[in-house]
């Protein structure tokens, strides 16, 4: 884990972008009903048999960082692209807030959530969502072209995000002329064209093959070290949901169980749902000294210094020797100290907070 | 006993009143509008009358090299082009080339109302479900219900002659284009509206820019129906009043003329032919960038 995700290195985070409040989104002819009855406690599947209405979230206050990638996680069905929707408007609520900058996306007219999807968020699709009867090059000028711009400038003028997202030579060809890690890497540059500060990007490379997703993590990674976008990432994948986020929301039946930084995640999962997760996960390499270590004390005497976003693997190799090491921070403070030991229980498999005493399903 | 053998019927006294109370109405309805009417449609009649007199005045030379053009940039097929050349020489050759002018005209202007009326009608059904509901049967009486049955309030209120022709040509040929309008539309794959939207398209950048472009290899086989049924009804037209193939078919058919019918017969088959087969290979093109051959 060499790569920094968000510029995180250059500490320069802003508030928050989003802020969702009390989101409720329910499915069927009478929603209102139906809410009422989410709001005295019956379960996402009493809704559906005795109901008929399917709840799709319930109850989600989720605050998105500004330049930095949120993921929002969870399995099939858990809500995911119906929670991203509600950010430009796609779907709209049955109850609740959203926020983007202080102004009430629900609130707009039409008009201004037009306006906002052109100039404020864009969004990357889990099948691409291309247009087939354009070239690459048209399809990665469309959103500048919907502003009213004309389609040869728009096309000049987003040219060189075709040649950053490695698209060169390939501005005429349609998309059914292109592989898949092309047609989303036209995607990609769509999205980015238009400049928009939030990017909305809904299981974006799930349907890529596992090399080919790969390297589009990391391009999109490089990307965003230079753009600083806030980016809401959507995965049912826990590796890409570590690589890619700085910050990790888990949804399961349509409701947040678990938000926090990755790390958090790792070494306390809620309950039964969220361990399962993250049992299968190699530790060694996601978890970071600071997370494990103690904090404030320098280890007495101890000769080996460790960086604290150095991942357990690496920090075992330089601790070994001398059983304790004192962490640093990028400009050599000490932070604190770890133990071998630390190390070891880090690298365990934990325990679930909470007993887990409830089984999921 | 009789009640089941017998099917307890309308009085005869009273099923007459019944009948003779629409056929009054509707002569009263046309007694009123009948004129309006036709001053309505005059556009249309002298829009035809200047084709069809156009058509007929121009040099036969200039017509071949026209149809010869237009095959090759719809088809790009060698094949096609010279095939439809061969035909219409035969045309000109057995004597058929006026009323084969005739013809084109009328389907010409018959194909054009029904695209500028079709198209909107299957966009606005596409949109609503309402209307969809309402259209679709209104779709499948027309086409079913025979020709004959509407050419009675058809002429009664427009009298004989090309309008009506065009009309009852129209209701007949229409339904194809409004129906793969609205499917072709509704079958636009979601994600490519969806980033539409995404990127804040209104409706008028939705609809051509996304949905009527991805439609359009179904708009297209709804047009090529449309000229199809068309053609099939000339015969049917040249009974009211309208020039062309139809008018010798339906002598031969009074006179036992088996030559000339067969002959004007296979006139409509050639342009039936010439006219699927460019259109269909022009609709083919449409969608070369589906397959992911070179588009040109
Ligand atoms: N238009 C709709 N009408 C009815 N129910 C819907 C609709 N859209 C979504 N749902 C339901 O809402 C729930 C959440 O769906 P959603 O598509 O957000 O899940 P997801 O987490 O994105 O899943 P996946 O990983 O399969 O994409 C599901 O139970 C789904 O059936
Ligand atoms: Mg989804």
């Amino acid at each position: 884990m060499t790569e920094s995700k968000s510029g995180a290195e250059d500490g320069a985070k802003g508030g928050t972008k989003i802020k969702i409040e009390n989101l409720y989104k329910i499915f069927g002819a009478q929603p209102r009903v139906a809410l009422a009855r989410v709001k005295r406690g019956v379960s996402k599947r009493d809704l559906i048999e005795q109901h008929g209405h399917v709840l799709g979230l319930k109850d989600i206050n989720v605050e998105v960082a500004a330049h930095s990638v949120t993921v929002v996680m969870g399995l099939s069905g858990s809500g995911k692209s119906t929670l991203i929707r509600h950010i430009n408007r796609l779907i709209e609520p049955t109850a609740g807030r959203i926020m983007v900058d202080d102004r009430d996306v629900l609130a707009m007219a039409r008009e201004e959530l037009i306006e906002f999807r052109r100039h404020q968020a864009s969004m990357v699709f889990q099948r691409f969502g291309l247009h087939v009867h354009k070239t690459a090059a048209e399809n990665v000028a469309y959103g500048l072209v919907i502003q009213g711009m004309p389609v040869d400038q728009a096309k000049a003028q987003s040219h060189h995000w075709v040649e950053r997202v490695g698209l060169s030579g390939f501005e005429d060809h349609y998309p059914s002329q292109l592989s898949g890690g092309m047609q989303q890497r036209v995607g990609l540059a769509r999205a980015l064209a238009t400049d928009a500060q939030i990017l909305l990007m809904d299981e974006a490379f799930s349907a890529l093959d596992p090399l080919i997703r790969s390297d589009m993590q990391g391009a999109l990674l490089e990307l965003q070290a230079e753009l600083h976008k806030t980016i809401v990432f959507i995965t049912h994948d826990l590796d890409e949901a570590l690589r890619m986020g700085d910050s990790i929301v888990i949804l399961r039946d349509g409701a947040v169980i678990q938000q926090g930084n990755p790390q958090e995640i790792i070494l306390h999962p809620a309950d039964d749902y969220i361990f399962d997760f993250v049992k299968d996960i190699n530790r060694a390499r996601v978890i970071e000294v600071k997370s494990v270590m103690t904090p404030g004390r320098p280890a007495g005497g101890a000769a080996v210094t460790v960086r604290d976003n150095l991942v357990l693997e690496e920090a075992l190799q330089r601790v070994a020797g001398a059983g304790a090491a004192d962490v640093v921070d990028a400009d050599g403070a000490v932070l604190g100290s770890i133990h071998l030991e630390q190390i070891i229980a880090g690298i365990a498999r934990p325990g679930v907070k909470g007993g887990g005493e409830i089984r999921y399903k | 006993m009789s009640l089941f053998t017998e099917f307890p019927a309308m009085g005869r006294q009273d099923l007459r009143d019944f009948k003779k109370a629409i056929d009054a109405g509707f002569r009263d309805f046309s007694r009123q509008f009948g004129e309006s009417l036709e001053e309505f449609f005059s556009p249309l009649l002298q829009f035809l009358v200047w084709l069809e007199k156009l058509l007929i005045s121009t040099p036969w030379p200039v017509i071949i090299l026209l149809v010869a053009a237009l095959a090759w940039f719809g088809s790009r097929s060698v094949k096609i082009a010279v095939g439809s050349v061969l035909s219409f020489l035969a045309i000109g050759y057995f004597g058929m080339w006026k009323d084969t002018m005739s013809t084109l005209a009328i389907i010409s202007v018959a194909t054009l109302l029904c695209i500028a009326l079709g198209i909107p009608l299957g966009v606005l059904m596409a949109r609503s479900d309402r209307v969809q509901a309402v259209v679709t049967p209104v779709l499948d009486v027309m086409q079913t219900i025979p020709a004959f049955v509407y050419l009675i309030p058809v002429v009664m209120l427009l009298g004989i002659g090309k309008v009506p022709g065009l009309i009852a040509v129209c209701i007949y040929a229409m339904p194809p284009i409004v129906r793969l309008t609205n499917l072709g539309i509704r079958l636009v794959e979601k994600e490519a509206l969806e980033a539409a939207d995404a990127f804040g398209a209104n409706y008028k950048q939705r609809l051509f820019g996304v949905q009527i472009p991805l439609a359009l290899p179904n708009i297209f086989a709804g047009v090529n129906q449309t000229i199809m049924m068309a053609l099939s009804m000339v015969v049917i037209a040249s009974m009211i009043g309208v020039a062309g193939l139809g008018v010798p078919v339906l002598r031969s058919i009074s006179n036992q003329y088996l030559a000339l019918g067969l002959m004007n017969g296979l006139a409509i088959v050639a342009l039936a032919i010439i006219f699927d087969r460019v259109s269909q290979k022009y609709g083919e093109r449409l969608q070369s960038h589906r397959r992911g051959t070179q588009h040109d």
